[in-house]
């Protein structure tokens, strides 16, 4: 049966887009997170739309599962594939269609990488503002199905608040097209549906997307502090002056000392928190913002606190900050990244609780967040060449999920629920709410064959 | 007509409907808010209430059926506001409507629309299911996004009983420049120029008689310099400030322009196709106010529906009748009855408790 799947696969496609080879379909095993790994039947490459709508009839019709994966930097799994199913890898369908500047709109195809993006758009004084941390690698269709944010979520919003319009093809092979070219819609938001879907919706083709005038002026200041509560502090001042950054970022000592010896981004390494806000936008208009975020931070308990000067000295900061992942791949042989909220009042304690379960576990956890929206990245550190510790990192990162939404938040702000987060669903939902979701994704995908296994409890779907 | 004043109410209205199910707020939208027939109007004005206020968070929860008045001026008591600068709040419109119909105002150029700050909603599904999606926190991606599949679904997949926003700090001074650029093509012209400025403005309307004008926002120190600055993009420019200026906005915002006995559509569309569709129509006969940067239109129409739809479709556009006779929503080229949107339907309201798409 199979087997005539993938004489049919590659009677549709040239040699090089058909991968079958064990050795071929190792790359594609496991995504961002590395703890997970399976291996695909088979890794298509479509290189035209027209290829990627016949491969998903094509499953539909044997009833194969696959995996749409972009560049593969999912840190929740979402790009794990099935074993007895595809992966569908979209790098190749990297074409900009079109950029309409004077409309400020740009059409791409969903395997363009996110900041290729912003730089088609830079010659007309335009941007692409959604920007997670590996913009540079990912593509917009994973952003698409996973509704990235990005450090600078707070003042502009996440993928979801970007898109316009989406091109796609569902898991049974329609394919349909959802908003269009407006900033307006009227009728349900079904884009708003599609974006952060998981896959499970089918995969977007095409997408619109809104561009936004690049702020004319950016004020970027890194203060250290003694302590992350006089750190937290200092955000929660911030915030209920009325001032409006367009980031505010914590990391913790651990954090710091990494992005130090990894990237050497300037940062004190003594300091207990390094806080980073970033004002943007019309010149006249930050500058009168920087005086009071200057009166503010002087006041809030920081030891050092430091202006970029210019664009050299602003990118080295946001270098460190978006470099902190990779540091902390290089102090320890592995990691987990949980990114669960809290609302902003609770992040002291938040804080202070991941901290205790860290000491109570054994296990050292790296914090580094997108303070202003209270939403936390503690990197579980492990060492998976030792037994047991995988289960015993992946215990720890739940506890402090679940602390999360025991204080009133949410399991995940920007990575997705995936395959990690997935056990963790009904903390947050009841099982009427999950019900409705599973009652959606079956009238979309009744064969169950569109990234199955990820989001639902592996007690509500079949698992992968 | 049913009156439910709590979540348990509607939930025992649901149960209680004998016809299909029309959800109703302050009333403001009539063409969406009149029963066209049988149907069994869910009247929301009585589930009014603030649940929950956290200014530090910049979030709170509503009852669906809670006036944008009141909520305008709880958060106004704190600095606050809802940037999407929601229509028709004089007038008695709920927030429950207002996210349903998915109306902004003309602030929505600046930092998005209902769309873009709603971040938790509760709804009473068909088979009188208590059901919520999305989270209270101002960032949150867990599950499907069925907060933002309920904004401007008209009440078509279940009956919103309670919504958490998220909101920013209030800008505390306006003023406003004024060009005429002579035609609506002049217009859109200067529009699709404006809207690459780094100048961040909060608003940017046109008409149809070719007046343009942009609105900032901020702090008041900053103000006067940045209208002078603005005021050099084009001769003619005339800045406006104070209580004229305000008046001016509300006016549009209001629809206080609409003549009595006109119907009001909102269609969306993009700069390049306003001459177009402009064209299409006369003074006579109707109104056109273009907002957000040339990205909707709202048309006051005296003409029939049916005629109305014909010109959209024409147009290849697609509009929505908020003001009028309640026999139709959706008009002219509709993208919402897709191959998707018939699944979501088939999900969410197998047994057709609410009106079809």
């Amino acid at each position: 049966m199979f087997a005539d799947f993938v004489d049919e696969l590659s009677k549709m496609l040239a040699g090089d887009q058909l991968l079958t080879a064990k050795s071929e379909l190792i790359p594609y095993e496991s995504d961002g997170l590395t703890a997970f790994k399976a291996l695909p039947r088979a890794v298509v490459l479509p290189e035209q739309q027209s290829e990627v709508v016949d491969i998903v009839q094509l499953c539909n019709r044997y009833s194969v599962p696959f995996v749409a994966r972009g560049s593969g930097t999912s840190l929740s799994g979402g790009s794990l594939p099935n074993t007895d199913g595809i992966v569908i890898g979209l790098n190749r369908l990297n074409r900009i269609l079109s950029l309409d500047a004077e409309q400020r709109i740009a059409v791409v195809e969903s395997g363009v990488i996110n900041k290729n993006v912003s730089d088609a758009a830079h010659p007309y004084g335009l941007y692409y503002a959604p920007d997670p941390s590996s913009q540079t690698v990912c593509t917009i269709g994973g952003n698409v199905a996973f509704n990235s944010g990005g450090a600078h979520c707070l003042k502009y919003g996440m993928t979801s608040n970007h898109v316009m319009g989406i091109k796609a093809v569902l898991p049974d092979g329609n394919l349909v097209e959802l908003g269009g070219s407006s900033l307006e819609n009227v009728g349900p938001d079904l884009v708003g549906l599609f974006v952060g879907s998981e896959g499970l919706f089918g995969i977007a083709l095409e997408i619109t997307l809104r561009l936004l005038p690049i702020p004319e002026a950016y004020r970027t200041v890194l203060a250290a502090y003694p302590s992350m509560e006089l750190a937290g502090d200092a955000v929660a001042a911030v915030v209920a002056s009325g001032l409006l950054p367009g980031a505010m970022e914590i990391m913790d000592n651990l954090t710091v000392r990494a992005v130090e010896e990894s990237v050497k981004a300037g940062y004190p390494i003594d300091a207990g928190a390094v806080l980073i806000v970033e004002l943007e936008g019309e010149a006249s208009a930050v500058e009168e913002e920087f005086g009071n975020l200057q009166e503010i931070i002087s006041k809030s308990g920081a030891y050092n606190v430091r202006s970029a000067r210019n664009e050299t000295e602003r990118n080295l900061i946001w270098k460190g900050r978006k470099g902190a992942f990779g540091a902390l791949g290089k102090i320890s042989p592995a990691y987990i990244v949980q990114d669960g909220v809290v609302p902003r009042n609770q992040l002291g304690a938040a804080l202070a609780e991941i901290d205790s379960l860290s000491q109570e576990y054994g296990v050292r956890v790296a914090n580094v967040f997108h303070a202003g929206d209270g939403n936390l990245h503690p990197n579980v550190l492990f060492d998976n060449r030792e037994d047991g510790m995988l289960e015993k990192a992946e215990a720890l990162a739940s506890e402090i999920v679940k602390m999360c939404v025991r204080r009133g938040g949410a399991i995940t702000g920007e990575h997705g629920v995936g395959m990690e987060k997935r056990h963790l669903m009904t903390d947050m939902f009841s099982d009427q709410d999950i019900n409705q979701m599973l009652k959606l994704t079956n009238e979309i995908d009744p064969k169950g064959i569109a990234n199955s296994g990820k989001m639902f409890p592996a007690d509500r779907v079949p698992g992968i | 007509m049913l009156e439910p004043k709590s979540v348990i109410e509607v939930q025992e209205a649901v149960n209680t409907a004998s016809t299909t199910m029309l959800i109703r707020g302050g009333g403001t939208k009539t063409a969406l808010s009149t029963s066209r027939g049988n149907e069994t109007v869910i009247d929301l004005s009585n589930l009014s209430g603030i649940l929950e206020y956290r200014p530090e968070e910049f979030t709170f929860t509503a009852l669906s059926g809670t006036s944008l008045k009141n909520i305008t001026e709880m958060l106004s008591e704190n600095g606050q506001w809802l940037p999407f600068d929601p229509p028709m709040a004089k007038i008695g419109a709920t927030i429950g409507g207002t996210l349903a119909t998915g109306l902004s105002g003309p602030g929505r150029y600046r930092f998005g629309g209902a769309r873009d700050f709603v971040l938790g909603v509760g709804w009473v599904s068909g088979a009188g299911e208590i059901l919520s999606g999305g989270a209270q926190v101002v960032k949150n991606v867990a599950g499907f996004d069925f907060p933002k599949l309920m904004i401007g679904s008209l009440g078509r997949f279940g009956i919103i009983s309670e919504i958490t926003l998220k909101v920013f700090p209030k800008m505390n001074s306006f003023g406003t420049v004024e060009w005429d650029c002579g035609d609506i093509d002049g217009a859109v012209g200067f529009v699709k120029e404006m809207t690459r400025t780094p100048i961040d403005l909060f608003a940017l309307d046109l008409e149809s008689n070719g007046i343009v004008r942009a609105r900032l926002g901020g702090l008041s120190t900053t103000l006067n310099n940045r209208l002078a600055r603005l005021s050099e993009y084009r001769e003619g420019a005339k800045i406006i400030l104070g209580d004229v200026e305000l008046n001016l906005w509300e006016h549009l915002r209001e629809f206080l322009w609409l003549p009595d006995d006109y119907s009001l559509i909102k269609v969306p569309i993009t700069p390049d196709l306003i001459p177009q569709l402009d064209t299409c129509f006369t003074d006579g006969q109707s109104h056109r106010k273009y907002s957000v940067g040339g990205n909707v239109a709202w048309i006051g129409w005296s003409g029939t529906a049916q005629e109305i739809d014909t010109i959209l479709s024409g147009l290849g556009l697609g509009g929505l009748l908020i003001i009028g006779s309640p026999e139709t929503s959706w008009i002219g080229t509709s993208s919402t009855i897709t191959i998707f949107a018939e699944k979501v339907k088939r999900a969410f309201d197998p047994e057709g408790r609410f009106l079809p798409l």
